[in-house]
């Protein structure tokens, strides 16, 4: 048995029932680190004592029968811009290169008490600012697919390092798109829940009315599990939902009878790749012979969706990141007259281009003057947005659309042109606009090898109906695993 | 609609952004910036009289609590982040003349 291979739910029963110790699961995940992380580079941090000494910690507990649960001593990666008390957080920002949190994100303490082995920190974009994983500071993730590739981003290292079976599930955080497409770009399950289901205490902040937490895992079956594991009510954070139910598990069920699924017009026109198109046409037609009912309509308004995204997100980051200032924690320049120009020359050295980018835009439209044309535009475009899908979930159970234009592009050519990088997010961003939950799962590969996402979107609250779709949806074309993955095997024994 | 974003408004920007630009930065800024702005009006084809600004898609309700510590002292985790300390306070440069 190759213990990397299984999925995070398969792993759990087998250390439940003894079958594997929890040192050997950690050990079995360190050791693909070590294997692939030079060329994959998923990781800021990777902390092995302290994962190994977590493990054994864990199987006193399962041993004592202290704890249980699907995921108990199953080893996982946290996205670097969630809070973990003891480990460094970086963002992926020079600014936070030394900052090590007194305390730990809800989302992750939760994994904690449901046993998780947290083995280390994943890359990402600069404050979660990027479609590719290049904006960081410590350097690119690299494709597991195909490594002259980009993982997607901004949870690419997450994605990533859940594609190259160097974790059994991660986490990420979405605020217009950065779970969904670098989980399509690497072919791995990422979803993104309805806003307010999972705590955003402890994830450092970008868009705050965008921002939610999710899982990446490598299955739906661990999805839910996870995303079971992380939901709940927390009075830490302000904007948490207080629901009856959060049990996401149930819902994995071989069944779309009468399901009705809408499909956008306006999300398969120019622009996307055409063999996106045809194979996520093809599941849909697939789900239609299980009982499944689809129509193709108009959602309208998707060329606005970028721009309202970037002017909103912008604006609350350029807020959001105020507080890095060199004062309590990050980096602060060594040479400087007086505080305001600490301040000054501590942000400039210490945020990289994009970031700048994002500040300058969102400083510019929340300026007197200019408010009410980009700002409260935006807001009342999001407006607009939120009734459009309200209208289409009156008449629809999910909507399928592809989670990105295009299969992942080669490193180094996305960042030159950023108007076009933004746009690559036109199926994501409306998505957190309207807080809507949506998840992407794999449906196959292109002529080039690279996976294909399909991205099921459900009304408010409606994890469980696309829970179902991407479950059914994973039975008719079952996970594949990366190239890399398999050359090692070939290669190494 | 090109150059609407004067060397002013660039220079002000800055100041509210508190980045400190070089000559060369403050150049790409502008030019990006007036970028995305002229890709920003296409929001101008949309009406939206009528249709109030949504800040947030659920109502959002300030969330009141006791005024009880509940983290204990964290004083010496929080003050080890500093990038300079002086005792158990942040150093920071002279703020007032």
């Amino acid at each position: 048995m190759d213990i990397k291979c299984l999925t995070a739910v398969e792993l759990g029963k087998k250390i439940g029932v003894g079958e594997v110790t929890v040192r050997e699961a950690a050990e079995a995940a360190l050791a693909q680190i070590e294997k692939v992380e030079e060329r994959v580079h998923s990781f800021v941090t990777v902390n092995r004592e302290r994962a190994l000494e977590r493990a054994d910690k864990v199987q006193r507990l399962l041993d004592r029968g202290e704890l249980t649960g699907p995921l108990a001593g199953v080893p996982m990666a946290v996205k670097d811009n969630l809070c973990t008390e003891g480990m460094p957080t970086t963002c992926s920002s020079r600014i936070l290169e030394n900052f090590v949190p007194s305390y730990t994100a809800e989302a992750v303490k939760r994994l904690e008490a449901a046993g998780a082995v947290m083995l280390g920190k994943t890359n990402m974009d600069e404050f979660a600012m990027g479609s590719t994983t290049e904006t960081s500071y410590f350097g690119v993730t690299r494709n597991p697919w195909d490594l002259e590739h980009v993982p997607g981003g901004s949870s690419g290292g997450s994605c990533a390092a859940v594609a190259a079976e160097e974790c059994f599930y991660a986490l990420g955080s979405d605020t217009g798109g950065s779970i969904r497409q670098p989980s399509a770009f690497c072919g791995v399950v990422g979803m993104k829940p309805t806003y307010g289901t999972v705590s955003r205490y402890g994830l450092i902040a970008y868009g705050s009315s965008l921002d939610q937490i999710g899982p990446v895992a490598r299955d739906v079956t661990d999805c839910a599990a996870v995303l079971e594991a992380i939901a709940g009510h927390d009075p830490k954070d302000s904007t948490s939902a207080k629901k009856e139910s959060y049990a996401f598990t149930k819902a994995l069920t071989e069944d779309v009878q009468g399901m009705r699924i809408g499909i956008p017009k306006d999300y398969f026109g120019g622009g996307l790749d055409k063999e996106i198109k045809e194979q996520i046409y093809q599941m849909v037609r697939e789900l239609e012979k299980r009982g499944a009912i689809s129509e193709e309509f108009d959602l309208n308004l998707v060329k606005y969706a970028v721009p309202a995204y970037y002017v909103i997100a912008s604006a609350e980051a350029s807020s959001n990141l105020s507080r890095f200032d060199g004062v309590k924690y990050g980096y602060r320049t060594s040479g400087y007259e007086g505080l305001h120009n600490m301040y000054k020359k501590s942000r400039s050295e210490g945020f990289g281009p994009e970031v700048k980018r994002r500040i300058m835009l969102g400083s510019f439209v929340l300026s007197s003057g200019y408010y009410d044309a980009y700002y409260l535009k935006a807001l009342r475009t999001k407006a607009l947005i939120k009734q459009a899908f309200d209208r289409a979930f009156a008449k629809y159970d999910v909507i399928i659309a592809p989670a990105a234009p295009a299969t992942a592009p080669k490193l180094g050519s996305s960042l030159s042109d950023p108007i076009k990088m933004y746009l690559s997010d036109v199926y994501t961003v409306s998505v957190n606009l309207a807080g809507l939950p949506a998840v992407s799962v794999p449906v196959g590969t292109d002529s080039k090898g690279l996976p294909i996402g399909m991205q099921i979107i459900g009304d408010c609250y409606q994890e469980n109906k696309i829970i179902r779709a991407a479950y059914t949806a994973e039975r008719i074309r079952t996970y594949a695993r990366p190239q890399l993955a398999a050359a090692e095997e070939k290669g190494g024994r | 609609m090109a150059d609407r974003i004067s060397d002013e408004t660039i220079e002000y920007v800055g100041i509210l952004a508190k980045l400190e630009l070089s000559e060369e930065e403050r150049t790409a800024a502008k030019g990006d910036m007036e970028r995305m702005l002229d890709y920003i009006d296409i929001l101008n084809e949309l009406d939206t009289l009528g249709t109030e600004p949504m800040s947030h898609v659920f109502p959002a309700n300030n969330v009141f609590r006791e005024d009880v510590v509940t983290n204990g002292d964290g004083s010496e985790e929080t003050l080890a982040n500093a990038p300079v300390r002086a005792g158990q306070s942040f150093k920071v440069p002279k703020t007032i003349g």
